[in-house]
């Protein structure tokens, strides 16, 4: 088993170079350099303050040279400092963010399965029942609303109308003052909105994956079988079927973590949440080449991670797999 | 390999699921609104008039106008125009490099598809919206370089359905006997290999439309998606979402309009996937 | 009793340099800088007493960015430049009517040749940390200015300096080669504390950068980037404790979501847009909890033009779109009537305005003859004048997020059509539009704005000399009169001899419109109505933040007191 690990990570290490390659070329597309910003038309800045900054950040240097520098400080998680004023080292930014972004989308995953995979079973099993149809209906729903329209709506309602919920941030300002009891209360009634709508946008694709699998399963001959031995059709749903045909969902588990990931700038923007999301937005609009640059890296070393992940538990639940899913 | 009996079958099992039916009227209804908006509203999309700014729906402009005096269901027409053909465009170009890359990947095998497919495997480990975000912030958001960066970052499921079907295609009798007939690789490819992949492409095009049509009001939410004055439903919902409350109107009917046209292309999309998906005939 | 502490409720405006003391462009609404003749809903009257000024609670504010460092000297956004004004101070400072009065410094002179000014400074003031504030700190503050290794935008005024030097702890002397108008407004540059930064070579990478130190009415308490800032009143203040005790700025990036929290009590304060303004704050409910005030804002927003363009150069054809353009519609369409027609570079009620410049009231028909004379005549298709066979199309360039300048440029279009004029519109982001476009001169016309600073100096903006690819006369403008006048106008200390030579400026501009000037915003704050004190002036109302104040029984954030 640890040596099919290995193997799969070391498998990872070319993808993670070509990552750094298209990521470092899609940063190069840019017109106007980072040091745009901060003078742009500023009276006072001068051409020579420009050259001191280009100077100052190494961008004079040739593109190879500016590549090599930093692949090799990647490999030690050292993406550089922040090209804006604070000149922070992007490790530390994405370092105070990450965590926010990471639990909304685990939290937000969790609710996804919770709900998607009875949902999925229960529509397969029911195959074009009037049950199949709401659920397909209601997941699609959520998957077809633009996000930052149900946000503001459901924010009406229930922050401004009913005064239920808050409306944006991560804590109350009165946060540190209150008890342990009130301080997790008052963080779970932030995250309520947020990990709703986004466990919500995100059900379409678990379920629907959950139902296909689940009909495929039921059709294979062991559950024919199985049924022919006179179980009962519980029995052979959940003993039999279920199980089978979780194991194929696990591993969409690694690939959802882009979609999720990518979805946080919107949900943050909205939910004003200090996120990784808004940190990229805010890293892209102004040119912040190494915030850029690390946390699309970041980005996906996460998604590999993920796979790894949901590789290496499919295969500890299902041995036959790992020498042919390796290579 | 009759295509169309085939084809007919598939359609007798498609109109027989009340959802997917349900989804291509909306697909067709907003398409024909789209092709010919002026059946509809002969007001101009664009004509303001600040006599007549934020009025609620009337006879005069059944949905209203907007901020600027603009009649609503015209810019919504209009609208419609850009948003379904960034979607139209994009999985264009989406399925043109996907199918490409799955033909050749699977075609000839070996290194050329173990390059390929590690490829595919580097642009699925990014977080698509945010490499969406970097470039269109980088190279400006005018419509076509919307339209090409969704569907540059959105071809990857393609080109793995297609060099799937390919490599269980190519052993097949009658690409053998086309090839003993003297056929060349190309003529292989797209006369005889490209046409069965078509379901599986069609059903990850109809819901990578509606993906794009997402993406775009997502990228107007941020301010870097179709430009106004030009109209579309992002922008316009974007616009009207400062408004949510006071002038409802401008944020109900685009926001209804995205939700169900997406919806309706995903509905659609499993239809046909259900359809024409032999293995489940039997249930 | 006066403090500048400058603009806490940001406009919508992440990009906006908001130091009195530039000039810049600006990619969002207007600065919230201070404004002119407020002409406020009166606060405090009728159905709220004053009540007793006392010490506590918490104003909360909403930003639609985050800071970037507190450090003025190294930072150019609006965001970073309002949070710093809390914690520090200049020499100078502009009071409730924009005139330069004494902040650290407690008076001035100026020797007679004006190239000489002597600072005297306040003798009681300290640094949040305890430490004694002495002319030290000035001199050392100048001398990163003008180090190379502070990668500052703005230490060209200072690089006019010949000599500095203190003579002791509580006099700081500035010497200059030729008098230099805008010299003694520069000196509201933010002072930094000698002890802390020394040994640190570039001041932007210092740890004060984030945590900053002061002299400031309020001292830094935290600072989660992204989320929020917190000050806490200083009680060693040298002009007394503020009476509210904190501030806490939370960043809000969508504004829909902003307005939302205002409604529902979650902020305090909030620079409202003309469209809430007017149809959505008219409300029983919200008057109930909140004052509207309204100023004008410190900025213009103009089209532009390329001079060197073939269409463009000719004074006629400028005139002429001027004559077409609705000035009108647009400060209807676009400001709800909240903003007035601009009629040059600088703002009404000031002393250098001058009203009685050269107006252009909407009137297609004078645009169409003065097109005629310049050659344009009908004759293409769909109704476009046509001139030597070529049909007047052009491209208006504008950043994209600014909703005001694309209904602005969607009327502008409107308007040009009915004289036969055909133009398209393109949204820029900002960086490219201004690195792609504006820096190459890759434009026909654009619409942007410029912010206005006090002081009247805009050689940068209109001296023929000043139009390189990083300068900023980016039209092109050139006129050997008005380059004489610029030039007159920074090397004089007399008013009157500055107000003459910025009213001919005027005059120039106004006849030769190598903009055409479109408006001057209102802004538009709406303030919690607990908080009391607030005191509409020509400089908006943030200038005596330190007074304003909540009556006890009315405070709402109680528990943090210390």
């Amino acid at each position: 088993m640890l040596r099919y690990v290995v193997r799969r990570v070391l498998v990872s290490v070319p993808l993670l170079i070509g990552i750094s390659l298209i990521t470092f070329g899609v940063i190069n597309m840019a017109p106007g350099g980072p040091i745009g910003i901060s003078s742009d038309l500023n009276p006072k800045a001068t051409a020579e303050y420009r050259e001191r900054l280009k100077a100052y950040y190494g961008l004079d240097q040739p593109l190879y040279v500016q590549y090599g520098r930093w692949l090799g400080r990647m490999a030690v998680l050292d993406f550089g400092d922040s090209f804006s004023a604070d000149g922070r080292k992007v490790w530390d930014k994405i370092r105070e963010r990450i965590l926010v972004t990471l639990s909304i989308n685990v939290l937000s995953m969790a609710l996804i399965f919770l709900v998607a995979v009875p949902l999925g079973i229960y529509s397969a099993v029911r195959k074009g029942s009037v049950f199949d149809r709401v659920a397909t209906v209601t997941v699609f729903t959520g998957f077809a609303i633009p996000t930052f329209w149900l946000a503001l709506l459901l924010m009406i309602l229930f922050g401004v109308r009913l005064g239920w919920l808050p409306i944006s941030g991560l804590v109350s300002l009165e946060y540190d003052t209150l008890p342990l009891a009130g301080k997790i209360l008052d963080r779970a009634a932030h995250l309520v909105l947020p990990v709703f709508l986004m466990a919500f946008g995100g059900l379409a694709g678990i379920s629907r994956y959950m139902r296909s699998t689940m009909l495929e399963v039921i059709r294979q001959d062991y559950i024919a079988a199985a049924r022919s031995k006179g179980l009962p059709e519980r029995a052979v749903v959940f003993r039999h079927a279920v199980r089978n045909a979780l194991l194929p969902v696990i591993t969409i588990l690694g690939l959802s973590v882009p979609g999720l990931l990518g979805g946080s700038v919107i949900f943050e923007t909205i939910f004003a949440i200090p996120g990784m999301g808004q940190l990229f937005f805010q890293g892209v609009m102004s040119r912040d080449y190494p915030l850029i640059m690390g946390i699309l890296t970041i980005g996906a070393f996460l998604t590999l991670l993920g796979n790894i992940l949901a590789d290496v538990g499919y295969a500890l639940a299902d041995p036959r797999i790992k020498t042919e899913r390796a290579g | 390999m009759n295509g169309h009996s085939m084809l007919r079958e598939t359609l007798r099992r498609l109109s027989r699921n009340p959802l997917a039916v349900a989804g291509a009227a909306v697909v067709l209804f907003f398409c024909v609104l789209a092709l010919f908006p002026w059946l509809v509203s002969s007001h101009d999309p664009n004509r303001i008039d600040i006599l007549k700014i934020l009025e609620p729906p009337s006879g005069a402009h059944p949905l209203g106008t907007d901020d600027l005096g603009r009649d609503v269901l015209a810019r919504m027409l209009h609208g419609a125009r850009i948003s379904l053909s960034v979607g139209f465009v994009a999985e264009s170009i989406a399925i043109g490099i996907g199918l490409v890359i799955g033909l050749l990947a699977g075609y000839y095998g070996g290194k050329v598809d173990s390059l390929l497919m590690r490829f595919v495997d580097i642009m699925l480990c990014f977080p698509t919206f945010f490499l969406i975000l970097a470039v269109i912030a980088f190279i400006g958001p005018s419509i076509w370089n919307i339209m090409f960066i969704i569907g540059v970052t959105g071809w990857m499921g393609v080109a793995r359905l297609v060099r799937a079907e390919t490599l269980s295609l190519k052993e097949r009798d009658f690409v053998a006997a086309a090839r003993a007939q003297g056929a060349g690789t190309a003529r292989i490819l797209f006369r005889h290999i490209l046409p069965n992949t078509l379901a599986p492409i069609l059903v990850a095009a109809t819901l990578g439309v509606a993906g794009a049509i997402l993406v775009e009001s997502g990228l107007s939410f941020l301010g870097i998606g179709v430009q106004p004055p030009t109209p579309s439903w992002g922008n316009i919902l974007t616009a009207g979402k400062d408004n949510i409350e006071f002038a409802w109107w401008l944020s109900l009917f685009p926001g209804l309009a995205i939700f169900l046209t997406v919806l309706g292309y995903n509905l659609l999309g499993e239809g046909i996937r259900d359809a024409v998906d032999p293995r489940l005939k039997g249930r | 009793m006066k403090t500048k502490s400058r603009p806490r409720r940001r406009a919508a405006a992440p990009r906006i340099l908001p130091a009195l003391f530039a000039l810049l462009l600006f990619a969002l609404a207007a600065p919230l800088l201070p404004g002119c003749g407020g002409r406020g809903d009166a606060p405090g009257t009728g159905d709220a007493s004053p009540g007793v000024p006392a010490h506590g609670d918490a104003i909360v504010e909403g930003s639609i960015g985050d800071v970037s460092g507190f450090l003025t000297a190294v930072t150019t956004d609006s965001a970073s430049h309002g949070a710093a004004a809390y914690v520090f101070n200049g020499l100078v400072r502009y009071d409730k009517d924009l005139k330069l009065e004494g902040d650290l410094a407690e008076s001035w002179d100026i020797s007679p040749d004006g190239k000489k000014i002597t600072f005297h400074l306040r003798k009681n003031v300290k640094w949040h940390d305890g430490a004694p504030f002495t002319s030290e700190d000035v001199l050392f503050t100048y001398r990163k200015m003008i180090d190379p290794k502070t990668p500052t935008a703005y230490g060209e005024d200072f690089r006019q300096v010949r000599r500095a030097h203190a003579p002791d702890p509580h006099t700081f002397v500035a010497e200059y080669d030729r008098p230099f108008a805008p010299a003694l407004a520069s000196w509201g540059m933010h002072i930094l504390p000698k002890h802390l930064l020394e040994g640190h070579p570039d001041i932007s990478k210092s740890p004060l950068n984030k945590k900053p130190v002061g002299t400031g009415p309020y001292r830094f308490a935290e600072w989660k980037t992204g989320e929020k800032t917190v000050f806490d009143a200083y009680a060693d203040y040298h002009e007394g404790k503020p009476y509210i005790a904190r501030v806490v700025t939370r960043v809000i990036p969508d504004l829909a979501t902003m307005f939302l929290e205002l409604k529902s009590g979650g902020l305090d304060l909030m620079n409202l847009t003309p469209l809430q303004r007017t149809r959505q704050t008219e409300t029983k409910q919200f008057r109930k909890s909140f004052n509207k005030y309204q100023y004008l804002s410190s900025g213009y927003t103009y089209l532009g033009f390329r001079l060197s363009h073939p269409y463009f150069k000719e004074k006629k054809v400028r005139q002429a779109i001027a004559y077409a353009v609705n000035k009108k519609e647009i400060i209807e369409g676009v400001l709800f009537g909240l903003g007035q027609e601009a009629t040059g570079p600088f703002k009404p009620g000031t002393w250098p305005y001058n009203p009685d410049v050269k107006r252009y009231p909407h009137d297609p028909a004078k645009a169409k003859e003065l097109l005629a004379e310049a050659g344009w005549k009908p004759g293409g298709r769909d109704g476009v004048l046509v001139k030597d066979g070529r049909r007047f199309e052009f491209t208006l360039l504008t950043n994209a997020g600014n909703e005001s300048r694309a209904k602005t440029a969607a009327i502008l279009q409107q308007n040009l059509a009915a004289v036969g004029i055909k133009m398209e519109i393109r949204t820029l982001e900002w960086a490219a539009f201004i690195n792609e476009f504006v820096k190459k001169r890759k434009f026909d016309a654009l619409i942007l704005g410029w912010s206005i600073t006090p002081d009247p100096d805009q050689y940068d903006i209109w001296h023929s000399s000043k139009t390189g690819p990083d300068e900023l006369n980016h039209v092109g403008y050139a006129n050997p009169e008005v380059d004489r006048l610029l030039e007159e106008g920074r090397r004089t200390f007399d008013i009157e001899g500055r107000k003459k030579a910025y009213s001919r400026i005027q005059e120039i501009l106004a006849e030769e419109q190598p903009l055409v000037f479109l408006y001057y915003p209102d802004a538009l704050p709406a303030v919690h109505k607990r908080i009391r004190g607030i005191v509409p002036a020509p400089a908006g109302i943030s200038y005596n933040f330190i007074q304003w104040y909540v009556p006890k029984g009315e405070q709402r954030y109680t528990t943090f007191q210390q």
